[in-house]
């Protein structure tokens, strides 16, 4: 005999069975071996906790009051999936490419990453959700106590709220432990879902079994059974064609906007091929859970007593007839149902409640300064915890406050009409482009308003919504009577909850959207949103790790460059024990790789890179935007290298150019004391040659001692001549020079200059042509140098000349700022290619007559330069010219 | 697939029939709609059709709903064997 404690041990042992299926799924996930977990077998059954305990006890207790209007509930899913490629397809393509986490999720990110209407969304979710985890502790609770009742002869009168409280402890813990093990960045559980598919199967056996003794164990045949159910009460099809189609629609909306659904549909959906199978797979699993519920009710009212509750027939009618293995059976099944629609719910309220409102008000109060990564895990980690315990615990209370009953039983349906409000926002949204916040706000608020008034609010029964306001409306306004809106009266109440707040939620959508203007964002994410087939990668399964990681290795070699690369790789595959190069791509690994990356590329950038490689998922446009500001620092940042570089690759232009003028000027000096040396030796050597004649031998005349010492004298005249020259122009080059200026007429210098070279000549062949008219202008200037130069040019012209006749014009032009002076012989003048070098030291045009250190004209170029004027040679004169060109402050001055 | 003719029209073939074969499964949906509103036309009170034939009538539809999607989902998985240069999809 089943005792109550043996149904506890049951139980529990079903419990902890559960647990080890998560754990060894969870353990199996993270060591990579997923494919068995993501079959899509596992994700078909996962999608079945659409069927709770209110669907698995109560179905028949609905077949029982409205024939076969249950089924509707049914169809409504059915046709979702059948028609997959409508907007199941769309949802996951846009799920995976968007990384939602929840319906509230996408949602917002569809309106420009709008929190407010996630914490819309969030609220809606809460408020249609939480009874019905109550729902769930109920039908367990129930289920409990009609064991303990048949056991003990006889019925509770209440259900022992302790139980639920106890039956909500252990889900919440089952929850918190493999909901919230990790914060995978794609929000799936292995675990839970694995669980959930187990259970699935429970359920689903449970019920079949039952239907099948029902069928052939009490009934005897299918053909039989047939006949009982037409010779039934139930025996006539009676349900009204506005309930049908309006279940049908609800639970079709119901499907895609419950939270739970869209956590297995679209945030836990693995691959989207799995898809294809759960289009036809579920439909057939929802057709085997409903096949046998008219048969169940339908001998259930034969065989029980009058006033036996129809929602526990799945229990009672085993019992009655002695099956205590197939009732415990059905017990776990319904078990099953409870738990798992409690788990996945509270997964899927918790993120939704930790994201969009506990994590914002958390930032907010902190000052959003949590930069860490790994303290806001933590923090979302603690968050989601607490936000199970509490969607949990809120459903107990609710359960615990409703007290249970009948009020609790319809409350499925008025959930299903809460959430299916998020439909036209959601739909709207992934379909057509003009959706806009401001539209999806307008709807959602008409229509959770309109919910809560005609449907949610009366549903609690008289004491929330006054009798009076029920019959008359508030204020006496007739036609705002909350189940008999703008006077239509005598609908089905949840018919005219969800035709008003349907049809008019709908309105406000529309309406808010084409009245509004969208921002840059909602545009962009609309356009993501409803081209999403255009803008995510084809359906892809997840190709391996190691493939994946030999992609991570790729990119990373390109950015980090091959051999830092190779390092990174080879160190984390020595941390992480592998045996090769390439380690496996943990979560720690990426994100020490996504850090890595981030150094050379920035942080958006490299989290982006690293989202397309291992989640296949599009970057959405925060990212780009992101991405965008961090190129435009690094192109300022290059811009500003590019104008340093520029500016030192002039700086070392100069320095090479100066460091050319050095070199040239070192090689300069180098032949400059080259040439010294040899001018200095050669008068040294014949000075030596002669004074040794003169000393050693004794019986020279006195004509040759005279010619000797004459000699001697004349190179010594030479030496110091040169030995002048060469201070002078050291002087002068130096800059020591100190100027002596003095006012003069120019025909003056000029004299004084012919006369001094007349006196050294040792013949007077040299003609001058003077014209002295010319020559009147008065210079001021240092009148010793001037002379000293014009004593230069004469004396060259007397030396070098060749003419039979030499002859030397001296000309004076006055120009307006300058006064120049050109000395112009008849001679040979000097080759085109001696011109350059004859201002430079120790040149010479002709050696043989080498009366000079060949300073002279170098001399006389500094000289005019220090008086800021200049001399070049003169071509074109038909011979040798010089041209001296006095200053025009000289001139000028003089005037 | 015929001797002698290109592979691209056979190719070419193939995508059409993969077309349609998506049409088909966009059209299902509309067809279970169809085939499961039928109940709104049914009388109610003395006229009312038994719950036994409805209940194999609704039945009856599910199944069919279901084969067919069964036969359409194999249908387009084989066409996924032609996607799969493109991003590698799931081998059927």
């Amino acid at each position: 005999m089943t005792t109550l404690n043996a149904l506890v041990a049951v139980c529990l042992s079903y419990v902890f069975f559960l647990f080890v299926v998560a754990f060894v799924a969870e353990r199996r996930a993270a060591a990579g071996r997923i494919r068995w977990l993501r079959s899509p077998i596992v994700y078909t059954l996962s999608l079945s906790i659409y069927c709770t305990a209110w669907t698995f006890y109560g179905a028949v207790g609905s077949a029982v009051r409205n024939g076969l209007e249950y089924v509707a509930i049914y169809v409504g899913p059915s046709l979702v999936m059948l028609g997959w490629f409508w907007v199941v397809r769309k949802l996951v393509r846009i799920g995976r490419s968007q990384r939602v986490t929840s319906i509230a999720d996408l949602v917002s990110a569809r309106y420009g990453k709008s929190n407010t209407l996630a914490v819309f969304v969030t609220i809606l979710a809460v408020a249609g959700v939480t009874p019905y985890i109550a729902l769930q502790l109920q039908s367990v609770t129930l289920s409990f106590e009609v064991f303990g009742a048949d056991l003990a002869g006889g019925r509770f009168d209440r259900p022992h709220t302790a139980t639920a409280l106890w039956v909500a402890v252990g889900l919440a813990l089952f929850t918190v432990i493999f909901g919230t093990r990790n914060l995978d960045a794609n929000e799936r559980h292995h675990g839970v879902v694995m669980a959930i598919a187990v259970e699935a199967v429970v359920k689903l056996v449970a019920l079949l079994s039952v239907g099948v003794f029902v069928v052939w164990g009490l009934s005897g045949g299918v053909t039989e059974t047939l006949a009982r159910i037409d010779a039934s009460e139930l025996g006539t099809w009676n349900v009204a064609g506005g309930r049908w189609a309006g279940i049908t629609f609800l639970s079709a909306a119901a499907f895609l906007c419950l939270p739970r659904i869209f956590q297995v549909l679209v945030v836990e959906a693995a691959d989207e091929s799995h898809l294809r199978t759960a289009s036809w797979a579920f439909p057939a699993y929802l057709m085997l859970m409903s096949l046998f519920v008219v048969p169940i009710a339908v001998v259930g009212l034969d065989l029980l007593p009058a006033g036996s509750n129809p929602d526990l027939f799945v229990l009672t009618v085993p019992l009655s007839q002695g099956q205590e293995g197939l009732a415990v059976l059905s017990f776990l099944g319904g078990f099953s149902s409870a738990t798992s629609m409690v788990i996945v719910a509270a997964i899927a309220l918790s993120t939704m409640v930790s994201n969009h409102i506990v994590m914002p008000i958390w930032l907010r109060l902190t000052g959003g300064g949590a930069s860490v990564s790994g303290d806001v895990r933590h923090i979302v980690l603690t968050a989601r915890r607490l936000s199970i315990a509490g969607v949990v615990m809120l459903g107990y209370l609710y359960y615990a406050f409703s007290g249970g009953g009948a009020a609790l039983a319809t409350i499925g349906l008025v959930a299903f009409a809460g959430m299916a409000q998020v439909l036209p926002a959601m739909l709207g949204g992934i379909f057509w482009r003009g959706a806009t916040r401001t539209g999806a706000l307008a709807g959602l608020s008409v229509g959770f308003a309109l919910w809560l008034y005609t449907l949610f609010l009366p549903s609690l029964g008289p004491g929330v919504l006054p009798v009076a306001m029920l019959d008359e409306g508030p204020l006496g306004l007739a036609f705002l009577r909350p189940q008999a809106l703008f006077g239509i009266d005598g609908l089905d109440p949840l018919l005219h909850a969800i035709f008003w707040s349907m049809s008019l939620n709908a309105g406000a959508f529309f309406v808010g959207s084409v009245l509004s203007f969208p921002t840059p964002l909602e545009r962009l994410q609309g356009a993501q949103f409803v081209n999403v087939f255009q803008h995510s990668p084809g359906p892809r399964s997840w190709a391996g790790r190691v493939a994946q990681t030999e992609d991570l290795m790729v990119m990373a070699q390109r950015i980090l460059g091959a051999t830092e690369a190779m390092a990174l790789f080879r160190r984390e595959a020595r941390a992480q024990g592998a045996r090769g190069d390439l380690p496996e791509p943990t979560p720690q690994f990426l994100e020490r790789l996504e850090r890595e990356l981030a150094g050379s590329v920035g942080a958006a950038t490299a989290h982006a890179m690293i989202g397309q490689i291992v989640g296949g998922m599009s970057v959405s446009v925060e990212d780009l935007m992101a991405v965008a500001d961090e190129s435009a620092q690094l192109m300022e940042y290059s811009a500003r290298l590019e104008a340093q570089s520029t500016e030192l690759s002039r700086t070392a232009r100069q320095l090479r150019d100066a460091n050319l003028k050095l070199t040239r000027l070192s090689v300069q000096k180098d032949a400059f004391l080259s040439q010294i040396s040899h001018e200095l030796r050669t008068p040294m050597t014949s000075i030596r040659a002669f004074s040794e004649i003169l000393r050693d031998s004794g019986r020279l005349d006195a004509g040759e001692r005279m010619r000797f010492a004459s000699i001697i004298h004349d190179e010594a005249v030479r030496l110091t001549r040169l030995l002048d020259d060469l201070l002078d122009l050291s002087v002068l080059e130096n800059g020591k020079v100190s100027l002596d200026i003095r006012a003069a007429r120019l025909s003056e210098v000029i004299d004084r200059a012919v006369a001094a070279a007349d006196a050294g000549a040792e013949d007077g062949a040299l003609t001058i042509r003077r014209d002295r008219s010319d020559e009147d202008v008065t210079i001021v200037t240092d009148l010793d140098r001037l002379a000293q130069v014009f004593i230069n040019l004469v004396s060259n012209a007397r030396k070098y000349c060749e003419a039979s006749a030499p002859a030397l014009t001296i000309r004076v032009l006055t120009e307006s700022d300058r006064v120049l002076v050109d000395f112009i012989d008849n001679g040979e003048g000097i080759g085109p290619e001696a011109r350059d070098t004859i201002f430079e030291k120790f040149s010479r045009v002709a050696e043989q007559k080498a009366g000079g250190a060949g300073l002279g004209l170098a001399i006389c170029r500094q000289i005019m330069a220090r008086l800021g004027g200049d001399i070049s040679y003169l071509p074109g004169q038909g011979g040798a010219a010089f041209r001296v060109e006095i200053a025009e402050a000289s001139a000028m001055a003089a005037q | 697939m015929t001797e002698g003719r290109p592979p691209l029209v056979f190719l070419e073939r193939r995508s059409y029939r993969q077309r349609r074969v998506r049409d088909a499964a966009r059209l299902l949906p509309v067809l279970g709609l169809f085939a499961w509103g039928v109940p709104l036309l049914w009388p109610r009170g003395e006229a009312a059709p038994g719950t036994a034939s409805a209940l194999v009538y609704v039945f009856a539809v599910w199944l069919g709903l279901v084969v067919a999607g069964a036969l359409l989902s194999f249908l387009l998985s084989r066409g996924d064997v032609d996607d799969a240069r493109e991003g590698g999809g799931d081998a059927p």
